[in-house]
């Protein structure tokens, strides 16, 4: 056992001092970063000051253009169109409106003049602006106040709740759809970086053939034990830095760029454009309830947070050690990574099944027949069940039997791994059929 | 004396080949064995079979009369033909690595791997990496991770392949002194002459059994044919029915070099006697029978003709 551990140690030492390992640990939570980062970085760059010309050929905006904000104004040029691009040509206005003379009934014609095309933001700003104007005129005209209509409106909140044998418990499905794929992704993610780095790692031994010098002095078995344990350690380590070092530097920008902020700030706009409360209004509104639920949907998704990151523990330890010995065995039958190739296909198909699969059953009907059965199934129960576990209303009986099944799948692939690896690791030189590994697993002593 | 390591009866079988067939071996302590024969002839089976790397199918190995158990890898020390270091490790990281395995101390390790670094003179490279240092000079730490644990039983296979005659002429003043030191050696070689003058014991092994063992000595006397190699000068002309002329070569200004074969219970002094008759002896001494000549005269024996001719063209 002592062997064992000696044996973790150099592989986790040798791995975590590389350089390769420092930068993966840092990139890891800048590219989270970035996931949040970039969308609202671009959002409050692309929304710089405009001006949008108007030429208002139909009268739509007779009384008064649409509210100036701070970075949309819009301006009134003449509403003959050839004047008004005449105007525009010499103005600096990014884009010119081109309101035609209008049957309210039946509104066409509208035409947005731009110098390189117009951005999305912008166009759906003009498009509300204008529909707003013509919803307005059409109720005054059926004489309708704004504020009969939007008290007639309806907007229902859908609150979901769960009915497990633990008793109700409100959940909220994104948030578990989310939590469920972060798990799911997880854990998919770590079997084959650290399974590959497995399986590279047994290779090097054996090309570098430092394998017999090693063997001779500790079994086989323990040789690709420590090897597992080492590096199943580095990639906690790796998983630690990720967690600690994303939460500390979303904390940190969070403090420069605040996503709540430029939320705001929209909001701000949308509101300024209409004088009243509008629909958009309420909508704009209903866009940071989502900012803000999703801060405080953790807490209303009432989610098992201990059961959660214990089985998220379990199952992240217990995919990689049923996958890891296996890729452990492909290592040891090959003596070079285009050998690799016809191996690993058979290893890996039920995880990347499972990743494909989850989407259309498991995320829908994650208390379905077949997500049952994936979950129990220790080839892919690792990612399967953590993708039905946040959604609740597992019985504890199918958790218990899925981790045992795991544990017994984990001591079943090592044993076999162990068996192709002893043989493996003294082969050279030999090109090698599924046929001579299931020889190997015969062999004596 | 207990031998250090016997093999008795020993059979291993792979799936298409026979490796060893009924291998008895005795390996006398404190002394230098040579374990040898053309290249598949088993040697690595048996030298694998010793350090448990695999099992023998039949027959058993005893370790200073013990079955042999895992207990005495600690004993043992092992370079395999296929060696290798972890390139991207420190050498002195490396070798406290592998001394751990075998169950030293880390205090005990640092202090012997700081010993022996200053004995071969390489102590600066215990900073750098594997991959960073010549061939040569890995070979000499890996024949210090072999005798690190000071294990008393070692055993080479190949140790030579590949060094410098530098380097080949250190470890062999190392593994004779560890001789001296109480150390039993097996050497596993199929270049019988590199290794003919350190062994005191040997073993033949060809086609997966033994055809030959005993001391060096014993093995010689036995494969000798009385036959003497003669130099001198002056005309040669022998008429004697017990002394057969094998070769005889006229050199120039009436030298001669000759190989002549007693008969009939004759004595050396019987031919010198003769010789000095008739020409000036220079030279005179008994021709004696290389491992390699005895190796192949025994496979001669055991094998088809086309066999051997294949093996003296290969060896």
């Amino acid at each position: 056992m002592d062997k064992i551990w000696l044996i973790a140690q150099r592989e986790y030492l040798t791995r975590v001092r590389k350089k390769s390992f420092i930068i993966m640990s840092l990139i890891g939570p800048l590219l989270t970063v970035a996931l949040f980062a970039v969308p609202i970085l671009i959002a409050s760059l692309s929304d710089k000051d405009k001006t949008v010309a108007v030429a208002d050929a139909g009268n739509l905006f007779s009384q008064q253009l649409p509210e100036a904000k701070e970075d949309l104004r819009f301006v009134r040029v003449s509403p003959e169109l050839a004047k008004a691009k005449q105007e525009f040509k010499a103005g600096k206005y990014e884009a010119l409106v081109y309101i035609p003379k209008l049957d309210l009934a039946n509104p066409t014609g509208f035409q947005v003049f731009s110098r390189k095309g117009l951005s999305v933001t912008l166009e759906r700003d003009i498009n509300r602006v204008i529909n707003q104007e013509v919803e307005n005129q059409r109720l005054a005209q059926s004489g309708i106040a704004r504020a009969t209509l939007d008290r007639l409106k309806a907007d229902v909140d859908l609150q979901t709740v769960s009915l497990s044998e633990d008793g109700e418990r409100s959940s909220s499905t994104g948030v578990s759809t989310g939590i469920a794929y972060l798990c799911g992704f997880l854990i998919y993610m770590f079997i084959f970086i650290y399974g590959v780095q497995i399986m590279r790692g047994v290779m090097e031994e054996k090309t570098s053939r430092i394998v017999e010098v090693v063997i001779s002095t500790v079994k086989p078995f323990q040789l690709m034990m420590g090897k597992v344990l080492g590096i199943a350690g580095v990639g906690l380590t790796q998983l630690t830095l990720w967690v600690v070092l994303s939460i500390g530097i979303n904390s940190a920008i969070a403090g420069s760029i605040s996503p709540e902020k430029i939320m705001q700030s929209r909001v701000d706009r949308t509101t300024a454009m209409v004088r009243t409360d509008t629909p958009a209004e309420k909508a704009a509104k209903k866009e940071t309830n989502v900012a803000a639920k999703m801060v405080t949907a953790l807490h209303n998704a009432n989610l098992n947070v201990p059961l959660l990151v214990g089985c998220f523990l379990f199952y992240f330890l217990g995919g990689y050690l049923f996958y890891g010995s296996l890729f452990g065995a492909i290592g040891s039958a090959v003596d070079n990574d285009t050998d690799t190739q016809q191996f690993m296909l058979p290893v890996t198909m039920p995880l990347i099944l499972t990743f494909v699969v989850s989407q259309a059953i498991l995320t829908t009907n994650p208390n379905g027949t077949v997500a049952v059965w994936m979950s129990m199934i220790p080839f892919t129960s690792p990612i399967a069940m953590m993708m039905r576990l946040p959604f609740g209303g597992v019985p504890m009986w199918q958790l218990g039997v899925s981790m045992v099944l795991l544990v017994a799948g984990f001591v079943a692939t090592t044993w076999l791994a162990g068996r192709i690896y002893r043989v493996g690791i003294l082969m050279y030189g030999k090109k090698v059929t599924y046929g001579e590994l299931s020889k190997w697993m015969f062999y004596k002593g | 004396m207990q031998p250090i390591l016997q093999a008795i009866n020993v059979r291993k079988a792979y799936a298409a080949h026979v490796a060893l067939d009924g291998v008895s071996l005795d390996i006398p302590e404190r002394s230098i064995f040579g374990l040898l024969g053309p290249n598949g002839a088993g040697k690595t089976s048996l030298i694998r079979i010793i350090t448990q790397i695999t099992g023998a199918d039949e027959g058993e190995i005893r370790f200073r009369g013990e079955r042999l158990k895992p207990d005495h890898i600690a004993q043992i020390g092992y370079l395999p033909e296929e060696r290798g270091l972890y390139k991207k490790m420190k050498v002195g990281e490396q070798l406290l690595y592998l001394a751990r395995l075998r169950g030293l101390s880390r205090a005990d390790a640092t202090q012997r791997i700081k010993g022996w670094l200053t004995r071969f003179d390489i102590k600066p490279w215990a900073e750098k990496n594997v991959e960073d240092l010549s061939k040569g000079m890995q070979q000499k730490v890996q024949f210090i991770a072999t005798v690190l644990h000071e294990p008393s039983l070692i055993i080479l296979d190949e140790p030579f392949s590949g060094f410098d005659p530098i380097n080949a002429n250190l470890i062999k003043d190392e593994i004779l002194r560890l001789r001296e030191e109480g150390a039993t050696i097996i050497f596993s070689t199929h270049r019988m002459e590199s290794v003919e003058e350190m062994c005191d014991s040997i073993a033949l092994i060809n086609r997966s059994r033994k055809v030959l063992d005993g001391p060096v000595r014993t093995i010689k006397d036995q494969f000798k044919t009385q036959t003497y190699e003669v130099e001198g000068k002056g005309r040669l002309m022998v008429m004697h029915p017990d002394f057969e002329v094998l070769k005889h070569q006229e050199r120039e200004n009436g030298f001669f070099y000759d190989h002549i074969k007693l008969h009939g219970g004759t004595t050396p002094n019987d031919l010198l006697r003769y010789l000095i008759g008739s020409v000036e002896v220079h030279a005179f001494r008994e021709l004696i029978p290389s491992i390699n000549d005895i190796f192949i005269r025994r496979v001669r024996e055991t094998m088809p003709e086309s066999l051997v001719e294949e093996f003296e063209v290969t060896s």
